[in-house]
């Protein structure tokens, strides 16, 4: 018996190391994801359309990575690999109920939120100030009006700091598109802060 | 000749972004340097961005930060 047994002993001790030391890479990628669920949190607010709804896909994402943590490489950006799969599954899941298309012209002056806001004011012409008479709620509403494809970009740059390159990655897209659709995806953005703005003002 | 106001105007996003060249960005701060309005409507911008991540920043909810904790896989 004692013989045999020492042989299942020499064959179990290297599977055993190999075992726990994966068993630490996994916490350790665990404890990774986790600590950049604030960052994660900020962005996928705004891709969804709701509170509840980010909070569905939040967790999602991370049961989804939780599983599948060995196809994610060491020393590459986590933050941008746990958004991919965050993007990924809103759009799976259908929970874009996107609006339909807008087809007034968007201005093509670039300054027509500003030249709105302060012709609105009072004289008052400090940027700083004009801004101010923006509300949080117009902000957040103003930015869930944006149409997906161009807010996905709009929240992985503004909100979410991504480089172009980044963003082009999570979304698997040109770079050349999220060059665009960043700039439509402002303009519309302004274009609803201007709309509200105009209906605060009357 | 284009008028400078709007080639500034152009050059407003990707100045922000700062992706432009050495020299574009030479460009937009010389036409900045002489002209009010589109100073202005720089900082107008650069101010709209940063008072927007403000307003978007909302915090996680400690309940959903427990329930991502609760997520992860067991040790066996």
């Amino acid at each position: 018996m004692a013989p045999a047994g020492t042989v299942d002993r020499m064959e179990a001790e290297p599977e055993a190391h190999r075992l726990a030391a994966e068993a630490r890479d996994r916490v350790r990628f665990e404890e990774d994801a986790l600590a950049l669920s604030d960052q994660v949190y900020r962005v996928a607010r705004h891709l969804a359309n709701s509170r509840e709804d980010a909070d569905e896909l939040m967790q999602e994402t991370y049961a989804r990575a939780f599983r599948s943590w060995r196809s994610f490489q060491p020393g590459t950006n986590m933050r941008a690999w746990l958004l991919r799969i965050l993007t990924n599954l809103n759009i799976d899941r259908g929970r874009r109920q996107q609006r339909a298309p807008q087809m007034q012209p968007l201005e093509a002056n670039d300054y027509f939120l500003y030249d709105r806001l302060a012709e609105n004011g009072d004289g008052v012409s400090d940027e700083d100030r004009v801004v101010e008479r923006l509300s949080q709620d117009d902000i957040v509403t103003a930015l869930s009006a944006v149409p997906h494809d161009f807010r996905d970009v709009l929240v992985l740059v503004d909100l979410g700091d991504f480089s172009y390159a980044d963003a082009a990655q999570i979304l698997d897209i040109p770079v050349g598109t999220v060059m665009s659709r960043l700039h439509r995806g402002r303009r519309i953005l302004k274009r609803e802060l201007a709309e509200s703005a105009l209906e605060e003002a009357t | 000749m284009k008028d400078p106001c709007a080639h500034c105007e152009e050059m407003m996003q990707p100045y922000l972004d700062h992706v432009l060249t050495d020299e574009e960005m030479a460009q937009a701060e010389a036409h900045l340097d002489q002209c009010e309005p589109c100073r202005r409507r720089y900082r107008f911008e650069e101010s709209l961005r940063i008072y927007v991540r403000k307003a978007a920043n909302e915090p996680m909810p400690a309940e959903l930060r427990q329930k991502l904790a609760s997520l992860r896989i067991p040790l066996e």
